[in-house]
């Protein structure tokens, strides 16, 4: 079997699942079965739920990928698929892109996935069985072990031709053979398009982050190559052209950005990397720094360029330290290339960056708290204007771009504002890369076009929630942001849509909640976030969400009451309106977008002090319901706080006073008679 | 300047470029209310009641720190806004104690005028107080941060003004307190006492260490020969505590005052002022004319000073005058001088000074010298605040008290002794004598303006006998820093001094400024305290030192000369290198 190679994605999310030990394994392999094949390291695809993951790329056979791979399976991918050109079905993910790979490529040959994602029909067998009887048995029908695809009947996936049909029953399978040898098969049956679109993450996953020749092998420093040759408006007006607004959070344009700061006289301009990310569940830049750190670091050469500016920083989180480590190493490459330093590429144009290392503090994300930390001092937000693209770092102008933004800006110059704009909506232009979390089935890190519906992202995409309980609402831009319920989920993911239902894009955090989650407790999770990152210098947001918090705590414990409401409702209009920074302008969000769609799970704490997502422990009872009780007397013994009364003559009883909550009684019985009401 | 048009609340006004909307409303007639904008300091957005709406979008925005714009359409108050004010002060307010009977600041503090103009009755949202305890650590400045409001105006203070850093935030979010840097105590802590940070706090957070009663026990005990001095920057500013307008100068009423509270005898500071400048000028001229040490010659009369130069520039001791302070000088005065004289015995004697300076109650104990007499000199320290509210104790009817004169043989004073008070005016009364002991007559012009106002650094050139003395003045640490650096960065290839003689104060605008004076001092305030006392000087009887003849008669009776034996063992003192941090 003649393999090009073997790639594991290396990075947080992979190791967090054991992918460094997967790696090792690989390595030992490879070295037993005396195997030339390259072992490459990656960054995320972004299908963090299948990590570790493994992708396997052979003649005609490939890119195959392997989820959840574990250090005892390695040895299986080996014989069986590097040694006799098999498929390991039981490991194998099928992966839903759209332009991470070159259509011109087939990498699959003759070769048919199915699976069944609603029932149990044997679609592989009975396949199999069609195709041979139609004289294409020389056509491999495989199973794998996840589909990507959920809940839509039979699945069938023909790589050769592109396509994938869905919802298919079992007769309709006897129609795959003459789909077969059309030259584009015809869409008779329903098919599935992926909705991923990468710009940003074009290289993760893709290369080796630790290799600045596998970046300039997939057409890096291009961009910077052909800014050298540019003159400085060329290059502004070129990302003005793409519409490229500010990914951090606020959605500023970042043209405009750039602009205000090249203008600006000064004898020194500084460009800031913002990876200080900390939405909760986001960790959008922490891969792209993992997976492709020389984008972001030929983002802000071109960004030094464009504004005049001669050096730069990064301030990463110090709780990233793979991401500072790949930086560090690409830095390091890139002034041995000569892509940084003096006369960078004979242009006269010269460019240092440094790292700096945040404490892991969520308000030194403001750009002028950032600032703050950067000089040394602390980490307080300063009032604007002057805003930084005039008087930034040291008082000199200093342009701030999040790590996305600046990833962003590569792809740009290459491929011309005009390709970019051709993206997304007509004001948000291009992609945005989600950290896709909470209930949802596939939970990673995706990039869509802007303009997409929630809906799309969370069932085709996500593949709907993992407990198959409904979908209640959607969180997005994290704490900043608001919650958007169920029933609004054909809004569109752009910057405007989302504002105008009360939250944001944000930087890029989306966690999806179900029935099991109450409204009133997301709420004061995200405040009890803010307040404890709220740096405490501004009233509003340091009294403001104190208060707040401390209201929503008295709700979830049973102890609100009715005027408590309208006093959130004060206190948040007080916090948006008077706070410094947008830490405290955007702290309430949270409860306000909670409050505007499911005021009524509010009530029901308040008024009859029930929860009804029985999330809040406060208000619930255990109850033992008597016709399924077989009293066995199980409970009675488990219970640590010998809440249970009664005996196996007349039944047991839980004695909601001495009833501690803990749980152990449903855990113990076996006749799911305890319930939580 | 160039001036933009802007609308407020309808009306077009005028206003120059750049200039804040707070400070745009104020030229409107509209006093938008902040609890942590100061006049004299830079914004530093951390209340949140100053917001305004800007029109058309009808955005709030903090006015303290949003700069005028060409054509910016201005709503200061509507219902919107005021109620927005209305939640934010009911915010601050829940995290502060309800204490204001027994607070140092009730009836003066910022926040509670403010809810009281809100017109708050009733608390709408739980009270959280941090649970944090008082910092008694110092004997000038009580630290009681359960009061603080985090308006940050003492640190912006202590660290950008004054240079000390002794202050800073710790904690976040709701948890954020101030303290020492490093949550030391205070006395452990680079702080020089200065004061200025109580001075600027809006509510009871930071208070001087209040010792009334100590006085009045010393005042009840038949022991004790209570002895009392007021210092040159009192006179001008205690009015204020009776609503008078900044500057009027009470000296006279003062003296009957204190002789009313129950005091044997009332002397002056400006006396001992008289005798700084006496002992100042003459070590001056040992430097200049006959090059016995090193220029320019420093002054010392600020304790903070004393205090910042022994912990944060010990390089610069060797410039410092050995002259103690004019209280201290008047204290050891008392109590050998003036009690051989009267026939009292020392011990008995106990003296009080009235200063306009939270720093004077730590130099009392600062070193050995200060007990020159064999006793301490000075037994207790009242900052002008705690005067005037020893003043209402009493029941005295001040303003309407007859005017008297202070007490010989340590009551007379000069108007050089007087002007002590206002930054320059040290410089101003050493040169006046100076020149006389070169020149062998007074000076023709005695006012030297160059070296008067607030400007942060001043410096003036005079001619003594053909030679030119390049004198300098600095207020404010932060200033003071500046100087310095000026002159090391000159020292290094010059053997010329850049100046021959400093005069250095750490409050702004001098001691008329200072951290022990009534609130609300703006630099307005300043300039009206410090006419008050070149008003006094220009009425004197005479202008110079070596003319009161109280003066003389101390030299002749008592010290002999100006630095003779006598004078260096009561008068002066030395320096040491001191650690900023103390374990």
């Amino acid at each position: 079997m003649n393999i090009d190679y073997v790639k594991v994605s290396l990075s947080s999310c992979g190791i967090a699942a054991g992918a460094d030990k997967v790696y090792a394994c690989w390595e030992d392999m490879l070295r037993r079965y005396s195997l030339k094949v390259e072992l490459k390291k990656t960054g995320c695809l972004g299908f963090c739920y299948a990590e570790p993951l493994i992708e396997v790329k052979g003649k005609g056979l490939g890119p195959v990928f392997y989820g959840k791979v574990m250090p005892q399976d390695v040895e299986e991918i080996v014989g069986r698929h590097l040694l006799k050109g098999e498929i390991v079905e039981r490991l194998l993910y099928r992966l839903r892109f759209d332009n991470l790979f070159h259509n011109d490529e087939v990498w699959l040959d003759k070769v048919i996935f199915v699976k069944d994602t609603s029932g149990s029909i044997k679609a592989k067998e009975k396949l199999a069985g069609i195709l041979k009887e139609s004289g294409y048995d020389d056509w491999q029908v495989i199973e794998p072990a996840d589909m990507g695809i959920y809940d839509k009947g039979i699945v069938v996936d023909i790589p050769q031709k592109d396509i994938v049909y869905v919802c298919l029953d079992d007769n309709d399978l006897e129609e795959i053979p003459s789909l077969l040898v059309s030259p584009s098969p015809e869409r008779r049956f329903p098919v599935f398009s992926p909705h991923q679109k990468r710009i940003v993450l074009r290289h993760c996953g893709v290369i080796n982050p630790e290799s600045i020749d596998d970046y300039l092998n997939a057409g890096g420093y291009k961009a910077l190559e052909k800014a050298l040759s540019m003159n400085r408006e060329d290059i502004i007006k070129e990302l003005a052209e793409a519409g490229l607004r500010g990914r951090g959070g606020g959605g500023f344009i970042t043209a405009r950005k750039w602009e205000i700061a090249s203008q600006t006289e000064a004898n020194q301009r500084y460009i800031v990397c913002n990876a200080d990310e900390g939405d909760p569940g986001a960790y959008m830049d922490r891969s792209i720094l993992e997976g492709d750190p020389h984008s972001v670091i030929e983002g802000m050469l071109v960004a030094g360029l464009a504004v005049g500016a001669d050096k730069g920083f990064f301030y990463i989180r110090a709780e990233y330290p793979l991401a500072i480590e790949r930086v560090r190493k690409a830095i390091e490459e890139a002034y041995r290339c000569g892509y940084l330093g003096k006369n960078i590429r004979g242009s006269g144009f010269s460019f240092d960056i440094e790292v700096r290392l945040g404490a892991g503090a969520f308000v030194c994300g403001e750009e002028t708290a950032l600032i703050a930390s950067l000089e040394g001092g602390r980490g307080l937000p300063r009032p604007r204007p002057p805003y930084p693209s005039i008087k930034g770092l040291w008082g000199k102008p200093t342009v701030i771009n999040n790590v996305e933004t600046l990833a962003n800006v590569a792809a740009i110059i290459d491929r011309g504002g005009r390709w970019f704009a051709s993206f997304g909506t007509s004001d948000s232009r291009g992609t945005k890369v989600f950290a896709l979390t909470g209930k949802v089935r596939n939970s990673g890190l995706i990039e869509v076009e802007m303009g997409i519906s929630l809906e799309e992202i969370i069932f085709d995409i996500g593949g709907g929630t993992l407990s198959g309980r409904r979908v209640k609402a959607v969180q997005t831009g994290g704490p900043s942001g608001g919650v958007i319920p169920a029933e609004k989920l054909k809004i569109k993911v752009d910057y405007q849509s989302l504002k105008d239902f009360g939250s944001i894009i944000g930087s890029g955090g989306m966690i999806v909640m179900d029935e099991d989650d109450c409204m009133v407790d997301i709420a004061k999770f995200y405040l009890g976030f803010c307040i404890d990152e709220s740096c405490g210098k501004c009233a509003p947001c340091r009294i403001g969400g104190w208060q707040l918090y401390h209201i929503l705590e008295k709700i979830t414990q049973g102890r609100g009451r009715e005027e408590d409401i309208d006093k959130m409702i004060r206190i948040a209009y007080a916090m948006q309106k008077a706070s410094l920074c947008g830490l405290g302008q955007t702290a309430p969000n949270p409860v306000i977008s909670t409050l505007k769609y499911f005021r009524e799970e509010y009530q029901e704490h308040i008024l009859n002090k029930r929860c009804p997502s029985l999330r809040c422990n406060d208000l619930v009872t255990y109850v033992i319901k008597e016709e399924k009780c077989r009293r066995c007397g199980v409970c009675q013994k488990t219970c640590p706080a010998e809440a249970i009364a009664g005996d196996k003559e007349r039944g047991f009883y839980i004695e909601a006073d001495k009833c501690v909550k803990c749980g152990r009684c449903i855990e113990v019985c076996k006749f799911k008679a305890i319930e939580r009401r | 300047m160039n001036k933009v048009k802007i609308t407020i609340n309808s009306s077009d006004i005028f206003v120059p470029q750049g200039i804040s909307i707070l400070e745009a409303a104020k030229m409107a007639h509209i006093n938008i209310p902040t609890l942590c904008k100061h006049p004299d300091l830079p914004p530093s957005a951390a209340c949140g009641l100053c917001i305004v709406k800007l029109l058309p979008s009808g955005k709030m925005v903090r006015s303290c720190c949003m700069p005028v714009e060409e054509g910016m359409k201005i709503i200061t108050h509507d219902s919107d806004i005021v109620s927005v004010r209305r939640t934010v002060l009911e915010l601050i307010l829940s995290a502060h104690p309800n204490d204001c009977l027994k607070c140092g600041r009730n009836n003066n503090c910022e926040l509670q005028t403010l809810v009281s103009d809100f017109g708050i009755r009733e608390e709408t949202f739980d009270k959280y107080i941090l649970d944090l305890p008082q910092d008694n650590s110092t004997c000038s400045i009580v630290l009681d941060p359960a009061k603080c409001i985090k308006c940050g105006r003492c640190l912006e203070v202590c660290q950008e003004v004054q240079g000390v850093w002794a202050l800073s935030f710790l904690g976040r979010g709701f948890n954020t307190r101030f303290a020492p840097a490093g949550d030391i105590k205070l006395s452990e802590s680079p702080c020089v006492k200065c004061g200025q940070c109580a001075g600027y706090c809006p509510t009871g957070a930071i208070l001087e260490k209040d010792e009334v009663a100590r006085i009045w026990e010393a005042l009840r005990d038949e022991d004790k020969y209570c002895v009392v001095q007021i210092a040159p920057a009192v006179r001008v500013a205690v009015g204020e505590g009776f609503g008078l307008e900044a500057g009027t100068n009470l000296t006279r009423k003062l003296y009957a005052l204190l002789r009313r509270l129950g005091f044997k005898a009332v002397f002056d500071t400006n006396f001992g002022a008289d005798v700084t400048v006496m002992e100042e000028a003459a070590e001056f001229v040992e430097r200049f004319m006959h090059n016995k040490g090193p220029l320019p010659l420093i002054t010392t009369c600020c304790p903070s000073w004393v205090d910042y130069m022994e912990k944060f520039r010990p390089d610069m001791i060797g410039h410092f005058s050995s002259c103690k302070s004019p209280h201290e000088i008047l204290g050891v005065l008392a109590k050998t001088y003036y009690a051989q004289k009267y026939n009292i015995a020392p011990q008995k004697i106990f003296m009080v000074s009235i200063m306009p300076c939270t720093s004077k109650k730590y130099e009392i104990t600062r070193s050995d010298e200060m007990f020159a007499s064999g006793y301490q000199d000075i037994d207790a320290v009242l900052t002008t605040r705690e005067l005037i509210r020893m003043i209402k104790q009493a029941g005295v009817d001040f303003l309407n008290l007859p005017e008297e004169e202070a007490d010989n043989i340590l009551g007379e004073y000069s108007g050089a002794g007087v002007i002590f008070g206002a930054s320059g005016g040290v410089m101003e009364a050493a040169l006046r004598t100076a020149y006389f002991l070169i020149e062998g007559r007074d000076m023709p012009e005695v006012e030297l303006n160059e070296v008067r106002g607030l400007e942060g650094i001043k410096s003036a050139c005079v001619t003594i006998k053909g030679r030119e003395v390049k004198v300098a003045v600095a207020h404010g640490l932060g200033n003071v820093e500046n100087l310095l650096n000026r002159l090391r960065e000159h020292k290094q290839g010059e053997n010329v001094p850049l100046y021959h003689f400093i005069e250095v104060m750490a409050c702004r605008g001098g001691c008329v400024g200072g951290g022990g004076q009534p609130y609300g001092a703006t630099d307005a305030l300043r300039r009206k305290r410090m006419e008050g006392l070149y008003e006094d000087d220009r009425q004197a009887q005479t202008r110079f030192s070596h003319h009161n003849v109280f003066v003389k008669k101390l030299y002749t009776d008592f010290l002999g000369k100006p630095l003779s034996n006598k004078s260096i063992s009561l008068l002066h003192a030395r320096y040491k290198e001191r650690p900023l941090y103390v374990r």
